[in-house]
């Protein structure tokens, strides 16, 4: 289990980590997402103690990192940079690291043979590929069989063959009760792998719910229904309790409708539809709309027209931090998620343009 | 096994384990043997063609050690690398993930790093004078006469100190760009001239090498300065002490 509390990280003015307080878990694999400089990394090396918090605090089962003697027993990690000299190695790379928390120089041979790298013990890194530098530090991490593993990106730069092993291990490492805490950038990659979803933007904590409240909250759908007597087929929506949303391209948005009903209720008072179908805002948008506010850098579109008034991304949490998580307002109380305008009648909204907004907020 | 063992133990496999570490000490103790052989066979066939001022000062022992003013430089190389390949391969970052104890993780390396360059400083400073007083021939002198063996010994203890300094500078400054560019002309060059010119003189002798040498001359009128050989190695302990100091207070209070 790895406790933050309160845990923040300043540099000069900007604060890198802003009061971050969840528990990661063990038995699942728990994601760490958040856009590049979220915050992510340093959060990790203050897990591990390698960067000093500014305020607040950070346990490992309970104990500061620095009260550990034999860390490696406890928690074991994968940093973003390998932080392998190229010219020891791979053998005497784990070697010194197991030596030092005392674990037996057995162990070296067999985490090389759990990750695959035992034809190439004795060869020096410089000559490693990205997959088998990732190998090696993930052997680093298995050194002293952990309860807690914590893995920075570890599928960055992968094969799809490497990451299909990695994700195939972080499970079975969740199955065996450990605590197993992900990061990420890509929400696509979180949803094949955890259960549980911790979301943080520009240091602050947005979301920490479980991977399946997170969909059932972000990728609701909605029906598009486009005809050509629009004011015939609202009334006859509204006077069967629907709330139908004129689109940007002149279709109708029903918000949690149902397309077959939809269809029948069409059919019933005869107006003409050209298209009806169901809408899937994917974790990737839901996740982009989450973040949107605290996204760091932007590739701004010229001449991109601001946000719609009360395009608020779902989920945000109010930056006090005073609700419990996992009691965000249900999304789409602003905005329905997912909505996407059709290409070339508008610029691409969402991601971010309403971040300075945000930010003065 | 004690923390502090296993540390050490942890620290050696490190050391033994990078081709840095044979290239470095192995040029050290070659170029010093070899530079010293060199200027000692040149002496021997000019001798007589030395002034009667020059013969009467004559330091047959601060002689066979003139390779050391280059060979100690991969003395310094050793000392750099040793600490930022740790920085510049992040490895640093596992290191202290492995042993979060920052002062036993610095000291255990620089007990591993000084006995090491301790034991290569010796061997390089036995080799340099015996080889040299063989070439000397007649001019050469015993290690049995007053002051040779203090000055052999401390020879070793120079070559030792020097590349420990290094390491605390290392530590502060973590690049090994920045440490090379610095250490290396100092070493090589500007401290020489502050040493040495008559305007800087009085302080530029107290520089940890300009001191440091003292304790490897025999003959003081070689050297000219107001402290002993022994004073002037303790002066050198002294910067080196310093030096490693100032590198675990860097260590302790700045994120890795």
């Amino acid at each position: 289990m790895i406790e933050l509390r309160d845990l923040t990280k300043r540099y000069g003015n900007k604060l890198a980590v802003d009061g971050l307080t969840f528990t990661v878990r063990p038995g699942t694999v728990t994601g760490f997402l958040g856009p590049n400089g979220a915050g992510k990394s340093t959060t990790m090396r203050m897990v591990l103690g390698l960067d000093a918090p500014t305020r607040g605090d950070v346990r490992i089962e309970g104990k500061h990192y620095g009260e550990l003697r034999e860390p490696l027993n406890s928690i074991g990690a994968l940093l973003e940079a390998k932080g392998v000299h190229g010219g020891r190695r791979a053998y005497d790379h784990l070697l010194c690291l197991a030596q030092s928390n005392g674990i037996p120089e057995r162990r070296v041979g067999e985490v090389l043979e759990m990750v695959g790298l035992q034809d190439v013990a004795r060869k020096r890194p410089k000559g490693f590929s990205l997959g088998m530098g990732q190998r090696l530090g993930i052997a680093a991490a298995l050194l002293g069989d952990p309860r807690i593993l914590m893995f920075d990106e570890p599928v960055n730069g992968l094969d799809p063959e490497g990451i299909h092993w990695i994700r195939t291990l972080m499970q079975q490492l969740a199955r065996e009760g450990r605590t197993v805490f992900v990061s990420s950038h890509l929400m696509s990659e979180m949803a094949q792998t955890a259960e549980h979803l911790v979301v943080i933007g520009q240091g602050k904590l947005l979301a920490d719910t479980s991977m399946a409240q997170f969909i059932a909250e972000n990728s609701r759908t909605h029906v598009r229904v486009r005809t050509p007597e629009p004011e015939r087929l609202r009334d006859a929506l509204v006077g069967s309790g629907l709330r139908p949303v004129t689109g940007a391209d002149g279709a109708l948005e029903v918000d949690g409708g149902d397309a077959p009903r939809i269809g029948e209720l069409a059919a019933e008072h005869r107006v003409v539809l050209h298209e009806l179908s169901t809408q899937r805002a994917s974790l990737e948008e839901a996740f982009m709309r989450l973040t949107a506010q605290s996204v760091e850098y932007h590739a701004h579109a010229p001449g991109a027209p601001a946000a719609p008034p009360g395009a608020q991304p779902p989920g945000i949490q109010p930056p006090s931090g005073t609700q419990p998580p996992g009691t965000q307002p249900p999304p789409g109380a602003q905005a329905p998620p997912g909505e996407q305008p059709p290409p070339g009648t508008q610029a691409p909204p969402a991601w971010g343009t309403d971040w300075k907004k945000g930010r003065r907020g | 096994m004690s923390h502090t063992t296993r540390v050490l133990k942890s620290e050696w496999t490190k050391v033994r384990s990078v081709r840095s570490t044979v290239w470095t000490l192995t040029t050290a103790l070659l170029v010093s043997v070899g530079l010293g052989a060199l200027i000692c066979g040149v002496t021997a066939s000019t001798f007589d063609d030395m002034s009667t001022a020059d013969r009467v000062t004559f330091d047959a022992t601060y002689t066979s050690f003139a390779g050391m003013g280059i060979g100690q430089l991969a003395m310094i190389a050793f000392g750099v690398l040793i600490v930022s390949a740790e920085y510049s391969t992040g490895m640093i970052r596992n290191s202290l993930a492995a042993v979060p104890q920052r002062a036993a993780f610095l000291w255990s390396k620089v007990l591993i790093a000084g006995v090491l360059v301790l034991v290569v400083g010796m061997i390089t400073s036995f080799c340099t004078f015996f080889l040299g007083q063989a070439l000397l021939g007649s001019h050469g002198v015993g290690i049995g006469e007053p002051g040779v063996l203090r000055a052999v010994v401390g020879g070793g203890l120079y070559m030792a100190l020097i590349a420990m300094f290094a390491v605390g500078i290392t530590f502060v400054l973590r690049s090994p760009l920045l440490a090379f560019a610095i250490l290396m002309p100092f070493f090589f060059l500007i401290s020489n001239i502050l040493g040495n010119v008559e305007a800087t003189k009085k302080v530029g002798q107290y520089l940890p090498d300009q001191a440091g040498t003292t304790v490897m001359a025999v003959v003081p009128e070689t050297l000219d300065r107001p402290y002993g050989p022994w004073e002037g190695l303790l002066i050198m302990v002294a910067w080196t002490a310093a030096a490693l100091v100032a590198g675990f207070v860097v260590l302790k209070k700045r994120d890795a």
